[in-house]
């Protein structure tokens, strides 16, 4: 049972959590302007990396805050947690 | 037979308890502080069953969970599969039956309690042998929160199965004193018979406790008898000891061919010789001992085989003073005997002269593998060390280190102090100051005097029957089978083979497999890979991993404030998630199918209630709410009045439908949605997940009020005069309370909020009231409803209603495939706003296709055939030979009292351009024939929802 | 016809015989009718007219909970997030505090403060293995030195969400709030799980 740490309530066990898939993937200013491929690719598309990838967590069972992660997939380590609006830190 | 292998004196059993118990049919007895396999011995039971491809006669192997053969069967007290008899601890009355590699399971349940506990501690350590107890100890001195855990019925470890000195008395003693220190040290948890099988990310252990299974028929009930620790350490300290290892020789599996340190085990331990006359057949110097001191307890020993040229001179030395002739460069090169070894054959390593020597036991040591199962599974890599022939934690870990046997050091003062060593190294990476140091006691163990030599197997026998996994009955053979084949990876030679795949996980088999596979293919063991070591260490039973989720507990059951009404008036229940909803409630004599048509019957023509308190409710306050709700639904909110009420359609961003409900405006700035039953946790989820990561700037807050209300439908034509009998200051009539508005009101003196919203197409009135003032409204309203027959209704009974009246529902008419406009919605998808969530995508062409599956409904030709839900809708009159040509599928069928008929709504390709069609709906092995027509079949002008 | 105190009925009603079971190991009793409003609070400059109406000052450290009593008597004020309280107080003022605090936050331009009394349900869980009662179930480490007197987690517990009060951390003694339609679950779950130690000696 894997912690994960929530920015505000700390170290928590993986149960209390909901996965949002990759982070930093904005809605569209203005979709109508977007041509169906464009569309297809935000609604579809995600990058699925072997390393460091950022997603998005919900402490579901806990303060209900989303929150952006960098996690290795090669090992699950959570390398970064940091809280929506910041800039994804870096990580080695 | 009586307890003929018992010696006089000496072992940790109590000698003035009688056990008795029965194994093979046989009425046999033990001591308090036996294993059943100790038991056995006492007895001269060596043979406990037969193995499982070629139905040898299988004996006690070892004294511990390495146990390949001794797999038994507990019959009584309780019905248990698959034990070994090694581990399992003597009680009075128990009755076990050997198995040839399967168990039965009980056929009835399980009457024993099991449970789960968390702890949380600085530091774990894993083992209360010599090691383990002396990280604990400094841990503990520290101030640390320390948990200590071990498999074994008392603390000690490898020192029960010794007679080992520290400091020049029994080390005993030195248990003792750490023991009596740690339990009266705050902040330690001391678990006995606890078996960590399973470590983790982030310090997470599981461990299995035993907390009843010695006490056989005594075990209170009320007692879990197995216990998960789910422990959460800061730092783990690894002290698991290790695992003799045999040396593969031809017919080296005859019941009496034991691990060395196994019979010093059963001597010292439990005061019983494994045999009459005993030959010991070693390439290290720890079997020596346990020549010496069987030898000392009377036992006859009359040779040690050392496959080394060069033996141990003190070691010999004491060997030749006891009679013992060692012979050096010497091996066994097979065996004989059936239920029990009569002779071994032996001869100088590489051939020369051979000879026999008659004896009933055999001790094998082929040296030590350090059980670092627990290291491997937090992701250390191992290494083999070819001086030791094991495999040895490689680079340590950040939060576990590993100390003692377990770590490949299998001196007993070294591992006293790598003990020391790791609890300090714990203590200070969990944050504390370490104690002064502890002195380390001074063992008087011989030292190791000559190097180990590396022996899988003794060449030159016969391969087919030199056994290397003894439970899955792999030979030497087998393994040069697999090589020869081409398989070179150790992963497959383990699938080819099955080695190591068996209950005991290849704990003596596993090593030895890799060094046969590199000898036969001449590779170095260093540059190869071991395989993984996974979770669990030893075998774990279902039910303790189930604990208490069972009955009851098994999945929360949700329950309405109205929940006790509806039992005591013999509601039949449905699941909704994890709510039971009051499906229908069947009188005397009725089946469902009955009663939901009186049900619909009292909605359509007089009155009726259910309790739908199970819808979600969220409150939404803010001056951007009405922003936020145009963008969530598919339809204008903005433009909704304060007082009204307005139907609602949510979709993904993919265009497709995910809940709907309704939205009540009850001010500027404050709205209340209502979810369906199952979406209630989503929708909130998806509300949050929305103002959080792409719309902060929306000043609006989201809150579940869903249990706090009750929700409760007053629904038909005489719902009015009830309503009005219960709130005289309402004004109730059409006018003054129109459709799809809501009021504040008094019903039966509670207050509540009333929404004229229908479900049904009739007149209705949905009653919200505080849910402690739940079933006083409900009470209120059946008595008040009693002169015009009011009637409770269930959902099977709201889902006719609703689907006479073609209104979906989302996750049985949709499955996510669905937009709004298949559900012929079109009319609640806005225009005019220039996105909401799921917009761009109805232009996309897929969904724009004109053969997209679309909501209609279906009239089975014969009124009286209920069309099966899920059934497929086809073209052809027969069942044609596959593939047929499947056009959509039947998502709601039923009976209906309204239409004197059955009918369905069913999801079909280009569905609105063959209303009128003719089509065929497969049941069982036919087809039905069906009439396509529009979703709305009952007062489709809308004339009695306003009554 | 009028809904009188007497026809309200919390969701463990019935309950109090079977929590009495685990006495003395555990006092377990629901604390039924509480006042419990959901404060969200946009303005934080607001958060010094909350507590004058409160007479506590809201938690500003995650994960915890600050008590007090003031104008409508003794309140508890829990963090459940960056933005959100909830407020318990005694049965009965549900509707003066929605309107106090509505107005002390300025309201929904300030935040939002929903009546939300029936959402939950309060148990009060003390006694000498009160502790281990929910380490049965509860991931939390509960150990005074990591949860302290004035502990609030939002967790789970067995298979359901709770709000774990710490009020006491020594001797122990516990507040739960669970959502009313799991109240029996937990309910049924707790005394279960404190069938061992009925029968020990404390």
């Amino acid at each position: 049972m894997q912690l994960i740490p929530c920015p505000w309530c700390g170290p928590r066990e993986e149960v209390e959590f909901h996965y949002g898939g990759q982070a930093h993937v904005d809605y569209p200013a203005e979709p109508a302007a977007l041509s169906d491929e464009e569309w297809a690719k935000f609604v579809f598309f995600r990058d699925n990396p072997r390393g460091p990838f950022a997603e998005r967590w919900s402490h579901a069972a806990g303060c209900r805050r989303w929150f952006n992660a960098v996690r290795d997939t090669r090992s699950y380590e959570l390398l970064a947690v940091y809280r929506p609006g910041q800039e994804r830190p870096v990580t080695t | 037979m009586t307890a003929d292998f018992r010696l006089p004196a000496g072992g940790r059993i109590d000698r003035d308890s009688a056990l008795r118990f029965s194994f093979n049919g046989r009425s046999l007895a033990g001591r308090t502080g036996d294993t059943l396999a100790s038991a056995l011995l006492a007895n001269g039971v060596h043979q406990t069953g037969t193995s499982i491809k070629y139905g040898r006669p299988r004996g006690i192997m070892a004294a511990g969970v390495e146990e390949p053969n001794a797999l038994v069967q507990i019959a009584e007290p309780f019905t248990e599969p698959m034990l070994t008899a090694t581990t399992v601890e003597l009680y009075d009355g128990l009755v076990a039956d050997g198995l040839s590699g399967y168990g039965v399971l009980a056929a009835e349940p399980d009457p024993s309690r099991y449970d789960a506990k968390h702890a949380h501690c600085d530091v774990l350590v894993v083992g209360a042998g010599p090691a383990g107890l002396a990280a604990a100890l400094t841990a503990a001195r520290s101030g640390a929160r320390v948990v200590l855990v071990d498999d074994q019925s008392e603390p000690g470890g490898s020192l029960l199965g010794t007679d080992d000195n520290l400091d020049g008395r029994s080390s005993d003693v030195w248990v003792r004193d750490v023991i009596t220190e740690l339990d009266t040290t705050p902040g330690v948890l001391r678990l006995d018979r606890t078996t960590a099988f399973g470590a983790y990310q982030d310090g997470f252990v599981l461990a299995l406790q035993r907390r009843t299974d010695h006490l056989g028929f005594d075990a209170p009930s009320h007692v879990s008898r197995h216990r998960i620790w789910r422990i959460r350490a800061k730092q783990t300290v690894i002290a698991t000891g290790a695992h003799e290892r045999p040396i593969v020789f031809a017919d080296n599996d005859r019941p009496g061919i034991l691990l060395a340190g196994a019979a010093r085990t059963y001597l010292h331990r439990y005061g019983v010789q494994v045999g009459r006359r005993l030959a010991v057949f070693t390439a290290n110097d720890s079997a020596y001992l346990a020549a010496i001191e069987l030898a000392e307890a009377g036992i006859d020993v009359p040779v040690l085989l050392d496959a080394r040229q060069e033996v141990p001179p003190g070691l010999s030395a004491e060997c030749a003073a006891r009679g013992i002739e060692v012979h050096p460069g010497h091996v066994v090169t097979g065996t004989e005997g059936h239920d029990r070894l009569t002779d071994v054959h032996i001869g100088p390593f590489g051939g020369g002269q051979a000879d026999t020597v008659g004896c009933d036991t055999l001790l094998v040591s082929g040296g030590w593998n350090p059980a670092v199962h627990l290291f491997s599974q937090l992701g250390g890599t191992l290494r083999y060390a070819p001086e030791t022939g094991a495999y040895v934690p490689g680079e340590s870990l950040a939060s576990a280190r590993v100390a003692g046997s377990a770590a490949g050091t299998f001196e007993l003062t070294t591992c006293v102090e790598q003990g020391i060593d790791a609890g300090r190294a714990a203590v200070t990476a969990a944050g504390f100051t370490p104690a002064a140091e502890a002195r380390v006691p001074v063992a008087d163990v011989r030292a190791e005097e000559t190097a180990a030599a590396v022996l899988w197997r003794v060449p030159g026998g016969a391969d087919d029957r030199a056994f290397v996994d003894l439970q899955r009955d792999v030979t030497v053979s087998e393994v040069e089978r697999a090589t020869g084949a081409g398989l070179e990876s150790l992963e497959h030679v383990k699938r080819y083979t099955t080695i190591g795949t068996a209950h005991d996980q290849g704990k003596t088999s596993g090593t030895v497999a890799a060094g046969l596979v590199a000898e036969q293919l001449g590779a170095n063991l260093a540059e190869r890979r071991p395989t993984t070591f996974r979770p669990p260490y030893t075998s774990v039973p279902f039910a303790a991993l189930g604990g208490r989720d069972r009955g009851e507990l098994y999945d929360p059951i949700r329950v309405t404030a109205l929940h006790d009404w509806h039992v005591a008036q013999g509601a039949e229940f449905e699941d909704v998630g994890q709510w039971k909803r009051a499906r229908h409630y069947p009188r005397q004599g009725e089946d469902m199918h009955t009663a939901v048509l009186r049900e619909c019957r009292a909605a359509r023509e007089g009155v009726a209630l259910m309790d739908a308190s199970t819808l979600g409710k969220i409150d939404l306050q803010g001056p951007d709410a009405a922003e936020l709700l145009d963008m969530l639904y598919t339809n204008m909110m903005s433009t909704l009045k304060v007082g009204r009420i307005r139907y609602g359609v949510m979709c993904g961003i993919d265009g497709m439908v995910i809940d709907d409900g309704t939205v009540i405006r009850l001010a500027d700035d404050h709205f209340l949605l209502t979810t369906t039953t199952g979406n209630a946790a989503m929708v909130l989820d998806w509300i949050e997940e929305w103002l959080q990561t792409e719309w902060p700037h929306l000043r609006v807050f989201a809150t579940s009020v869903t249990e706090h209300w009750v929700t409760v439908p007053l629904v038909g034509p005489k719902s009015r005069d009830v309503l009005a009998a219960l709130a005289p200051e309402l004004d109730v009539s059409n006018d003054a309370f129109g459709f799809m508005t809501w009021q504040d009101a008094t019903v039966a003196g509670i207050p509540a909020r009333i929404c004229r919203i229908s479900f049904s197409g009739e007149l209705a009135y949905e009653i919200n009231v505080n849910a402690w003032c739940g079933l006083a409204l409900w009470e209120a309203l059946i008595e008040a409803g009693e002169p015009y027959g009011i009637t409770p209704y269930g959902t099977e009974t709201m889902h006719v209603l609703r689907a006479e009246k073609g209104y979906p529902i989302v996750g049985q008419d949709t499955d996510g495939t669905v937009t709004p406009q298949d559900l012929g919605m079109s009319w609640a998808v806005s225009k005019k706003k220039t996105d909401f969530i799921g917009k761009r995508s109805f232009s996309r062409a897929e969904n724009l296709r004109p053969d997209r599956k679309q909501l209609v409904g279906l009239l089975p030709a014969d009124p009286s055939v209920l069309l099966p839900e899920g059934g497929q809708i086809i073209e052809h009159d027969h069942l044609p030979e596959p593939p047929v040509r499947m056009l959509g599928h039947v998502t709601s069928s039923y009976d209906s009292a309204a239409l004197g008929r059955t009918f369905a709504l069913a999801v079909l390709r280009s569905g609105r351009d063959r209303i009128g069609e003719k089509l065929y709906v497969t049941k069982d092995d036919e087809v039905v024939a069906v009439t396509v027509t529009d979703t709305v079949l009952y007062d489709k002008e809308g004339a009695r929802r306003d009554g | 016809m009028t809904a009188d105190i007497t026809t309200r009925r919390t969701p463990l009603d019935g309950w109090t015989s079977r929590f009495a079971e685990l006495a003395p190991a555990v006092r377990l009793t629901e604390r039924p009718f509480r006042s419990q409003l959901t404060l969200r609070l946009r303005d934080a400059g607001r958060a010094a007219a909350v507590s004058r109406v409160l007479g506590v000052d809201l938690p500003e450290t995650p994960c915890t909970f600050n008590r007090g009593a003031g104008p409508h008597g003794p309140v508890e004020v829990a963090w459940l997030g960056p933005d959100e309280y909830l407020v318990l107080a005694q049965p009965g003022l549900q509707r003066t505090l929605e309107s106090a605090l509505r107005e002390a936050i300025g309201g929904t331009q300030g935040g939002a403060v929903v009546d939300v009394s029936a959402q939950r349900t309060t148990l009060a869980l003390s006694g000498p293995r009160a502790r281990d009662l929910l380490a049965h179930g509860c991931a939390i480490d509960l150990h005074p030195s990591v949860s302290p007197t004035g502990t609030c987690v939002q967790t789970l517990l067995a298979q359901t969400g709770i709000i774990l009060l710490v009020r006491d951390a020594d001797p122990a003694e516990f507040l739960l709030l669970v959502r009313a339609s799991f109240a029996r679950y937990l309910a049924a779950w707790l005394v279960d799980a404190g069938a061992e130690y009925r029968e020990e000696p404390v």
